[in-house]
């Protein structure tokens, strides 16, 4: 599991741009979204299709987004239950 | 005083002003549910038909030179042009050209066309309209997201006030591409079937191609059509966010705000932009609420025609001012049951009403917003 | 009266304000690298800066060094304060990233982060979130710089929409780039670290053609 959001922290902050954040800085138990890393909208989308490109998991309904991309861990936890990869 | 003069529209629903009025009258859409090219997958949008505009399109000499949002601009120009009589190499003609995307299809890898590629340039392709017609000047291409249409409008009144220009020909196109439809399913915003603009079961944009076209113009004379000035028109940016609008509707406030009503009785509607995204219906009811306007009906036509992008601006508002011409508020199609929290009044059915004005709306990606007001004389 | 207070203009790896070059970087660097150095020497945290695509980018860092060292932010209304940007491209560097995405069904990720830059006037809404600027906006598209198509709207703006503007000229269309950003104002603003010019074709063609 700790590889994983090792994993997810490197490929957040390059799928989103956030290159003023290092890796270290993310807890992984910290809100993505509103404070946290106060990611937006258009981060929200972004992480839909990296779970798709680089997991094979596709979310069929967006607002299911709220709870998995909740925090780093529960990404992490969503992509062990449902990844392919 | 500017006048709003003779205009055509190319869309789904035919090929002038006239077809697309008695259209909606009829209720029908030129949205449905389609197989493209590109995909196995259905959208529901609304598409020009193919074989009318190669019958329309059939009088010109090698037609294979032309995109298709250049066979559909000369058709339109065109007959703005015969309607007007206005001659298009005269020093105070002015041709403004509003699109999103051009001639983006020319993008595309197995794209077929003997065009130059060089028509992407969105100058390239205004240049075409440019040689084609004979204008004096170089075309004004103005490319600023959704708002284009409508912002162009309002640039045409501005350049006539200033001195600079007596007609201004202002034209809005785009066509339906995988390039667009893509980005839009990418940002979750279509809705496979018909939209629902201010509706609670609204999910998202329908993408539509058209043309429209609209002479604007100081000429009394040319006033004949509609007998309506533009009285005041604006700009603002919400300054929120580059996709999503302001939550509490600032640039579009501004806009409205700064029109100058001085008394909202007389206004007979809002043509409002009404896409059918949860956020952007939702801004513009808080957005009219906020300026005073809860009073005065609304309606999308974006439930006909879905998001024309670059055209909207323009279609929209050549409807709206066949509306005020037969004292006639068009039925907002696709609605059913408010579904936003600004107090707004959605037109719900076609109604003959007594009025002398409205207001056309528009906002778009980047933040920005546009509002003009409209009068009989 | 319409003065010119202060501009930039960026290029060949190059900055200059008010035609002293305040900043450049080795000929070969890439423009990514070089925006970012640009950047980096601005001495600014803009986490946004770093999802904007080049041609954003470019025209943001431009306007930033034409602010910097002004009250251009402070002693405006910026409800009043247009931003009218111009190109010849328009969003073409970032629609072929978008359309490359989509390409092949096989590999098939369109970003909703890159689509959203297939609007040339998404710059002027960077720079009006950046600074709080609400006020009229227009972005045109010709061939080249048309100093007469900028000047004429500007000045139209500027008698009875607002009573400043951010103007100008930002581009990446393949291996070329540049932006060219000047600051106009209507009011008598006494502020050193400006300049002073009228806005006119013929000053605006000199300040272009200066470095």
């Amino acid at each position: 599991m700790d590889a994983l959001i090792e994993k997810l922290k490197g490929q957040i902050i390059e799928q989103l741009n956030l290159a003023e954040v290092k890796p270290e800085e993310i807890n992984p138990d910290s809100p993505l979204f509103g404070e946290g890393l106060g990611l937006d909208s258009i981060d929200a989308l972004e992480l839909i299709v990296l779970l798709e490109k680089h997991y094979g998991i596709k979310i069929e309904d967006p607002k299911d987004g709220k709870t998995i991309f909740q925090s780093l861990r529960t990404m992490a936890e969503y992509i062990k239950a449902n990844g392919k990869s | 005083m500017i006048f709003a003069s003779y205009n055509n529209i190319i869309s789904g629903l035919g090929f002038s002003t006239d077809e697309n009025y008695k259209a909606i009258l009829n209720s029908e859409l030129a949205v449905k549910k389609t197989i493209l090219p590109f995909s196995t997958e259905s959208f529901c949008v609304a598409k020009i038909n193919e074989a009318d505009l190669k019958t329309h399109f059939s009088s010109f000499e090698n037609t294979e030179r032309y995109t298709k949002l250049e066979q559909l601009s000369i058709l339109s120009i065109q007959d703005v042009m015969k309607q007007s009589g206005i001659n298009p190499a005269d020093e105070k003609t002015l041709l403004i050209y509003s699109t999103t995307k051009g001639n983006i299809d020319l993008l595309e890898k197995n794209n077929a066309s003997h065009v130059d590629k060089n028509r992407m340039y969105l100058w390239s392709f205004a240049n075409v309209l440019k040689q084609h017609f004979n204008f004096k000047h170089t075309p004004i291409v103005l490319s600023n997201a959704c708002i284009s249409g409508l912002l162009a409008i309002i640039i045409a009144k501005r350049y006539i006030d200033s001195g600079a220009f007596n007609n201004v020909i202002v034209c809005g196109g785009d066509i339906l591409s995988e390039f667009t439809l893509s980005g839009f399913k990418s940002f979750n915003a279509l809705s496979n079937e018909p939209s629902k603009p201010f509706d609670a079961n609204r999910v998202g944009i329908n993408l539509g191609e058209a043309v429209s076209t609209i002479l604007i113009t100081n000429n009394k004379a040319l006033a004949k059509p509609y007998e309506t000035q533009i009285i005041s028109g604006f700009s603002a940016n919400d300054a929120n966010h580059i996709s999503g609008p302001s939550r509490t509707g600032d640039g579009l406030f501004q806009c409205l705000n700064q029109l100058g009503i001085t008394n909202k009785n007389k206004i007979g509607f809002i043509s409002a932009h009404g896409t059918a995204t949860p956020f952007n219906d939702e801004m513009e009811s808080i957005a009219i609420e906020r300026a005073n306007l809860s009073s005065v009906p609304v309606n999308s036509l974006k439930g006909y025609y879905g998001h024309t992008l670059g055209a909207a601006g323009v279609l929209e508002t050549i409807l709206s001012l066949e509306s005020l011409k037969n004292q006639t508020l068009i039925k907002s199609e696709g609605f059913e049951s408010l579904g936003v929290s600004g107090k707004i009044s959605v037109i719900d059915s076609f109604e003959k009403k007594s009025f002398d004005s409205f207001i056309k709306t528009a906002s778009g990606f980047g933040g920005c917003n546009a509002a003009a007001l409209f009068s009989k004389l | 009266m319409n003065n010119i207070i202060s501009y930039a203009h960026i290029k060949n790896n190059s900055v200059s304000v008010n035609g002293t070059q305040v900043f450049c970087s080795e000929k070969n660097t890439t423009l990514p690298e070089f925006l970012s150095e640009a950047y980096k020497s601005l001495g600014i945290s803009y986490p946004k800066f770093h999802k904007m695509d080049l041609q954003c980018k470019l025209g943001f860092l431009c306007t930033e060094f034409a602010i910097k060292n002004t009250n251009f932010i402070s002693e405006n209304e910026l409800d009043k304060t247009a931003i009218v940007i111009c190109n010849s491209a328009s969003s073409l560097q970032t629609d072929k990233l978008h359309q490359h995405s989509i390409d092949d069904k096989t590999n098939y990720f369109p970003s909703p982060a890159v689509f959203v830059y297939t609007l040339p006037n998404i710059i002027i809404g960077e720079l009006a979130i950046k600074h709080k600027i609400t006020g009229e906006n227009a972005f045109f598209v010709s061939e080249k710089f048309d100093v007469n198509l900028i000047v004429n709207y500007t000045e139209l703006i500027l008698n009875d929409y607002a009573t400043s503007a951010i103007c100008g000229w930002v581009e990446v269309d393949e291996d070329a780039y540049e932006a060219f950003i000047f600051l106009v104002e209507t009011k008598n603003n006494t502020n050193k670290n400006t300049i002073f010019k009228p806005l006119n074709e013929l000053v605006v063609t000199q300040i272009y053609n200066q470095s």
